[in-house]
């Protein structure tokens, strides 16, 4: 069994896929079996997922060397070979049973949150679309079926984002991200072909033979990998919303919740992240390439993190919040650990899924109103929920046991390791990775106070709002709550530290020799008391309300702007976009129309002027033609005679030569 | 100098008889193309024609190899040629004098641009 699922995993995409066929072209108007097709094919592919998983902690390090990769040749042509396949080894297994477990736990949610929808099947057939692409972009072979993988994954996301299409800010929300991603996908496209065309391959196990000694393979310098590298980043740069790419995730919001917790929290912006977790060879051979990645995670942690403290929407706080985790994922990577950041992406997965899940019931108990300030008290009308976004908050802030705190210490550990705080570090960058850990701790601090400032507004207190009475959401919503809020709960226990071979998370999940999780008491400590000063802070803002955040603003009111209005980058590339790019279309029209259009027409004007000088040659009198005739006749005479070496017309006409 | 002068003079030659049919046929030539009586050209054609056939016969006469008559024929067909060819001009130009009343070449101009 555990065979027929390594060999034949192209399966597991394939389920959802199907039922995307299905549903689009026969059940459309039979919603509730259209649901069922999904969540049973979504069910098979997390059954299948579960096989290969186990079977997979089963054979320990025998998998780790031996990956399965099972591919048929699409097409080739000499220097291009491109094979479509799978390719399973621990870090697509570990991807796979998240993002199987999410989809089927948000697919079940979803016959709660979207019931009575008149896009009920709709959303399925889209979501379990979303699902094989995602699926299909973590078995991936090469760089190029990732690609396609990648972009179906951005179409799913445009079609879900902009789900009620009638609204207009959601559909032009769609358009943004699409948009976004795609200005990414160039730099993506770019490095691929680059890649392609210097190794030759871009099958990834082939690749990451070659990379380390690229130089016997190719004719690159450091350098020019390195901007290659940098080049190919910017794909996932836009796809996980680092900054400056990060614009369309919080207007992502507009999408249908269960979207936002499946896409926009737990798997497809972790595409990025994984891509580059997939090639870390390509950036671990390249120290500067390396600390890029780095710079540009821990900037985006702490720079979503200062944007959360201000919003007032719930899904908004999330959304930056997601921003935030994303980057410190990639400052993981940046600090050239696997471990680490696949960690984090798959206890982030569980407690952003937690969160958006829950804050759907809210919007649903609250009839979509989406100010927070209209909240409070909840917790006397929305129990389970309640207690779920407890965990995941504490799990988000770090708190023990939670499952966030063995992942984001894992990540400040790694920082701290590679910056020079910690006396082995080596490599040339070692100061700007102690800038680095210094963000991240701050990021920490402020992740705690964010998400709690929002907890206490939301579930505490009185309820602000006069017209709504809130209730709890149906059993059909809760308990993929509880399930999420067990998963994020034990989740983090594969990272305890001092657990080694065979049980340890980084045993599996790793690039190189297995290192036991070390418990640094440090970081620990200090990670702790950041969490529960940020925690403490919120509450004397929010609960108890011994300070006054309105004071604060109004004491600091150029910072609070800027933080309220997300840095006006969104205001920033508006004006990009009207006066630079929009000027510079209407300078190429003019070109268009005056240059490239007048010398067409020129060609055409011309042949008619010509004409006209032409044509006045036809006189119409008979002699002229005549007379034209024996001139014509006269000229052949005269150059048949001088051309060649025995001429017969010269000698018609009584000449030698 | 002189004698080579009569001598061409006295004896006639290849050169005399090509040098009429040559001058006949620019007289004709001249008729074709600068008369406006359109009658006039069909005359000029004619005397073409019997340029040509001088000069068929001119060259059969002093370069044919022993008894042929090549150019003689040919030219016997020239002339029936010429006269079949005359029926047909003069047919034409009656026709396209019913249309314009007109004898001046230089009315016939439907062709113009």
């Amino acid at each position: 069994m555990f065979a027929f699922a390594l060999n034949h995993a192209w399966l597991i995409p394939f389920f959802p896929a199907l039922a995307f066929a299905v549903i689009t072209l026969f059940t459309k108007k039979m919603i509730k079996f259209s649901a069922a097709i999904s969540i049973v094919a979504i069910v098979l592919s997390l059954i299948m997922s579960l096989i290969i998983g186990i079977g997979v902690i089963g054979q320990g390090d025998n998998f780790l060397e031996h990956p399965v990769k099972a591919v048929v040749t699409w097409f080739s042509m000499p220097g291009l070979s491109i094979e479509i396949g799978t390719l399973i080894d621990n870090v697509s297994v570990m991807m796979l049973l998240v993002v199987t477990l999410i989809t089927t736990l948000v697919q079940i949610y979803s016959l709660g949150y979207m019931h009575g929808d008149p896009g009920f099947a709709r959303f399925f057939a889209y979501v379990s679309l979303f699902a094989a692409s995602m699926l299909g972009l973590v078995i991936a072979p090469n760089l190029l079926i990732m690609f396609v993988f990648w972009e179906l994954v951005g179409l799913c996301s445009y079609l879900l984002i902009g789900f009620w299409y009638g609204k207009i800010s959601a559909s032009a929300a769609a358009k943004k991200a699409f948009i976004t991603c795609r200005a990414g996908d160039f730099g993506l496209l770019l490095g691929i072909i680059l890649l392609q065309i210097n190794f030759g391959t871009l099958d990834l196990q082939q690749l990451s033979a070659m990379i380390p000694n690229f130089t016997q393979y190719t004719g690159l310098t450091a350098a020019g990998l390195t901007a290659i590298a940098i080049i190919l980043f910017l794909g996932p740069m836009a796809k996980s919303g680092q900054f400056p790419f990060h614009v369309w995730l919080p207007d992502a919001m507009e999408g249908p919740t269960p979207v936002s917790a499946l896409i926009h929290a737990a798997t497809m912006v972790v595409a990025g992240v994984y891509l580059v977790g997939r090639i870390l060879t390509l950036f671990i051979t390249l120290p500067s390439a390396l600390l890029f990645v780095a710079i540009i995670g821990a900037f985006t942690a702490l720079f979503a993190a200062t944007i959360a403290i201000t919003q007032t929407e719930m899904k908004k706080i999330l959304a930056y919040s997601t921003i935030s985790q994303l980057g410190y994922m990639m400052l993981a990577l940046g600090a050239a650990s696997l471990t680490a950041s696949m960690f984090h992406l798959m206890t982030h997965a569980f407690f952003k899924a937690l969160l958006f899940l829950g804050a759907g019931c809210v919007l649903h108990a609250m009839h979509n109103e989406a100010s927070i300030w209209k909240y409070g008290g909840l917790k006397k009308y929305m129990p389970v929920t309640y207690w779920t976004f407890l965990i995941a908050c504490l799990a988000i802030a770090g708190i023990f046991p939670f499952a966030g705190f063995f992942s984001k210490d894992l990540i400040l550990e790694v920082t701290f390791a590679a910056s020079s705080f910690s006396g082995h570090a080596h490599g040339p960058f070692q100061a700007v990775y102690s800038v680095l850990f210094i963000m991240a701790v701050l990021t920490a601090f402020l992740t705690a106070f964010y998400m709690f400032r929002m907890f206490f507004i939301c579930f505490h207190g009185e309820l602000r709002s006069k017209e709504v009475e809130p209730h709890e959401a149906p059993k059909v919503m809760t308990v993929p709550l509880i399930i999420l809020g067990i998963f994020t709960v034990i989740s983090g226990w594969v990272g305890w530290p001092g657990l080694g071979e065979g049980k340890a998370f980084g045993y599996f999940v790793r690039m190189g020799e297995f290192h036991p999780v070390e418990a640094n008491w440090f970081l620990i400590i200090l990670s702790t008391l950041l969490a529960l000063g940020g925690i403490a802070l919120a509450a004397l803002f929010y609960w108890k309300q011994t300070y006054s955040a309105q004071a604060v603003a109004e004491k600091f009111p150029i910072l609070y702007k800027i933080s309220y209005h997300k840095y006006y980058i969104d205001e920033f590339y508006l004006w990009i976009i009207h006066q630079i790019i929009d000027k510079c279309g209407w300078l190429l029209w003019k070109f268009d129309i005056y240059v490239v259009d007048g010398i067409v027409n020129g060609f055409g004007k011309m042949a008619q002027w010509g004409g006209a000088v032409m044509r006045k040659v036809q006189t119409g009198q008979l002699q002229h033609y005549a007379l034209v005739f024996l001139l014509g006749i006269m000229l052949m005479f005269v150059l048949l005679s001088f051309t060649g070496v025995h001429s017969p017309a010269l000698g018609m006409i009584g000449g030698a030569r | 100098m002189i004698d080579i002068l009569m001598d061409k003079i006295l004896t006639i030659g290849l050169e005399h008889f090509l040098i009429l049919s040559g001058t006949l046929f620019f007289i004709g030539l001249f008729a074709v193309l600068a008369k406006k009586n359109v009658i006039a050209v069909l005359m000029g054609i004619e005397i073409m024609f019997s340029a040509v056939n001088i000069n068929l016969v001119a060259f059969n006469r002093y370069t044919a190899a022993g008894t042929a008559l090549t150019g003689h024929v040919f030219a016997i067909f020239v002339i029936a040629l010429a006269a079949a060819e005359v029926a047909v001009g003069l047919a034409l130009i009656i026709s396209i004098y019913r249309q314009r009343t007109s004898t001046d070449v230089q009315d016939y101009d439907w062709l113009k641009w």
